[in-house]
């Protein structure tokens, strides 16, 4: 009786598994899924948006050539807003659609709530956008990469270029209070306490918008530093530079990527002189950058958004990685992601075990004329 | 004892800073009761005129006490305009209404205007033109006390000096005082009282106006939001000095500013905030009226 019953469910088992699976195989024979999550409405879409972009044109490109092993891709792209609580919908809608890998998500924030669900399901993410240094460090996540460097790599490029290029021995790290200023400003601080070459001689946030930081700057002074890292956006940081300026405070001041904008040198005038400023690295001499944008131009007839290239990269690795595993099967992935070199707008990467992209990273910028200028 | 007097002059500064505000708090809060949160952006709308009409005239090459001059002179009078007819619109109407309703309506006008600026101007930063120039003399000391310290400093000081003698000594100054003791008794005595609140709402927009200027070019920048944040702390030192008394709203913009100060200075500016607040708290405590307000006594 036991056993008569175990054997129907068996063969219940293999019926009901054949009627699940012969659809699954019939459409997966034909497409490779790319599913391309992130905000693509709501007021952070013009994060998103280029990564759709550039989906469409890797896509296109690789089905021009008549896709990958001799499947077509195809495109399955859904909106997360950006919001932790939409990214895990999003997730398991792509799931469901059958997505074989996905480019997203974009923001820290949800591609954190949504990893577990790609992770069940055997698929690998890679983000072009998503900086939070938890993602890759924790090993928490083996399907995840990204082409993008890591908001501590930011703050390890400030403090190596202080300490070893500048000379700084005291440095002062100053933050505004901020998720994405104070992170940095804290790698920055266990950065050159490891180094063992300089000291912090002050560590210390602003409040944003406060109407004068003569205060601080004094306290900068008394503290002797030759040197301030500055974790932060444009409007704090050319408040303090001016500040310097007039209380006649000559030392280097080293920030971030979100100073690394023409409307810092607009604002501060010529007290932006002379100030450094990391961000991402110049792919301008690279001729697939060259050629992305370009195709971006003709096709959509204007200039890519924000990580364009980080995302086109994405694409890229992401197909390569594919066809070289010869399957979407997730270690096969993994290890493809990780041995194989792609040749990107980024630059030519591959993955670490952790999954960040080697040879992804940023580079110091300096403000010379009114413009800002990689730093040789 | 040298980062003391630097830290002093930074904090005097800022104090400076916020009483140009705060007098026009503490005046419209002394005769009408109503705490005018639209303040701080009459001061936004000061600092966005001064930069237009200074950038225009720096265009056409006038020399800069000229632009000085007249950048102020049309701020002062936008903003007038802007404080008289905010008054008309949003609080006029509800003067005989509970005290509650007229203050939702000045937290209205306040989100209006600075969505209005948004929408007419810009949401960047914009570069405030510097309109204060390096004076030689000061270069000695420039490490403790700048040109623009110097000049806000004393254009605060001579504001609160003749504001007091205006009202201590003038007649419309007479008329204010009486409608602020009592508006009933004030219309029977022939009194225009109508005339006398937009009178005050003039001079208090036209104050913030000239904060306005001078403010955005000593920090050098202004955006639309800017009226927010300094209308909150301006609005602090004035409780903190006994909102409706003049001299108060200097003073307890002093010492919040020299609170803030050496707060950084000497403990840490992730707590400027806290001990500014907590500074509020405990005066407020002890004496309820602020420092140099008069105790209100309950009329039977």
């Amino acid at each position: 009786m036991q056993a008569g019953l175990k054997m129907k469910m068996f063969s219940a088992a293999i019926v009901f598994g054949f009627a699940m699976t012969i659809p699954v195989i019939g459409t997966a024979g034909d497409t490779i899924k790319l599913g391309v999550a992130g905000a693509q409405s709501g007021d952070l879409a013009s994060y998103g948006l280029p990564t759709v972009k550039a989906a469409e044109l890797v896509v296109a490109q690789y089905n021009a050539k008549g896709g990958i092993n001799g499947k077509m891709v195809e495109l399955l792209i859904e909106d997360d807003v950006c919001k932790p609580e939409v990214a895990t919908n999003t997730a398991t809608k792509l799931v469901t659609d059958g997505v074989d890998v996905v480019l997203g998500h974009i923001c820290s924030g949800a591609t954190k709530a949504a990893l577990p669900i790609y992770k069940e399901a055997g698929i690998v993410l890679m983000s072009p956008s998503a900086t939070n240094p938890d993602l890759t460090q924790s090993g928490d996540y083996p399907n995840f990469f990204r082409t993008i460097a890591s908001d501590d790599a930011q703050a390890k490029t400030e403090v190596e270029f202080a300490i070893n290029t500048i000379g700084a021995k005291k440095i002062a790290v100053v933050h505004d209070k901020g998720d994405y200023g104070k992170g940095l400003a804290e790698f920055a601080k266990k950065f050159i306490e490891e180094s063992g070459k300089a000291e912090v001689v002050l560590f210390e946030g602003v409040t944003p918008g406060a109407v004068d930081y003569t205060a601080i700057v004094q306290k900068i002074k008394r503290k002797g530093a030759d040197a301030v890292i500055f974790g932060g956006y444009h409007p704090e940081a050319s408040k303090i530079v001016s500040m310097m300026k007039k209380k006649r405070l000559k030392i280097t001041f080293i920030s971030d990527d979100g100073v690394k904008d023409d409307t810092f040198i607009k604002v501060a005038g010529k007290n932006a002189e002379g100030v450094y400023a990391s961000g991402p690295q110049d792919n301008s001499a690279n001729p697939i950058s060259v050629a992305a944008i370009e195709a971006h131009k003709k096709t959509y007839n204007e200039d890519p958004g924000a990580f364009y290239e980080n995302a086109y990269s994405a694409a890229l690795a992401l197909l390569n990685a594919v066809e070289k595993a010869g399957s979407t099967d997730m270690a096969a992935v993994i290890k493809a992601l990780q041995t194989e070199t792609v040749e990107t707008p980024v630059g030519s990467i591959h993955f670490d075990e952790r999954g960040d992209a080697v040879g992804v990273g940023f580079a110091m910028y300096q403000v010379v004329n009114g413009k800002y200028v990689p730093v040789k | 004892m040298d980062y003391f007097i630097e830290l002093f002059f930074g904090g005097l500064t800022r104090g400076s800073i916020y009483a140009l505000i705060a007098l026009g708090y503490t005046m419209v809060y002394g005769i009408i009761g109503l705490i005018n949160f639209a303040h701080g952006e009459i001061y936004m709308i000061g600092a966005f005129t001064s930069f237009i009409v200074a950038t225009v005239l720096s265009i056409y090459g006038f020399p800069l006490l000229a632009i000085v001059v007249i950048a102020g002179l049309a701020a002062a009078v936008w903003s007038s305009a802007y404080g008289f007819t905010v008054e008309k619109l949003a609080y006029r109407p509800l003067r005989k209404a509970p005290r509650l309703a007229p203050l939702i309506s000045a937290i209205g006008m306040s989100i209006f205007l600075q969505n209005y600026v948004l929408l007419a101007q810009t949401s960047d930063f914009l570069p405030f033109p510097e309109l204060i120039p390096e004076f030689a003399f000061m270069e000695p000391v420039a490490h403790v006390v700048g040109s623009s310290d110097l000049v806000i400093l004393i254009t605060t000081t001579l504001v609160m000096v003749s504001l007091t003698c205006l009202i201590k000594f003038t007649k419309i100054g007479k008329a204010m005082r009486a409608t602020a003791q009592d508006k009933t008794m004030a219309v029977l005595v022939g009194i225009n009282v109508d005339r006398v609140i937009s009178a005050t709402f003039i001079i208090g927009s036209a104050l913030a106006a000239i904060g306005g200027l001078l403010i955005a070019s000593h920090i050098g920048q202004i955006n639309f939001y800017i009226g927010f944040i300094a209308g909150i702390k301006a609005f602090t030192a004035a409780v903190l000095g006994g909102i409706g008394s003049i001299p108060g709203a200097v003073l307890g913009s002093l010492v919040l500013g020299l609170t803030e100060s050496f707060a950084t200075g000497y403990v840490s500016s992730d707590y400027e905030d806290v001990f500014a607040f907590s500074l509020l708290v405990l005066i407020l405590i002890f004496k309820p009226s602020g420092l140099l307000g008069k105790a209100e006594t309950k009329k039977v």
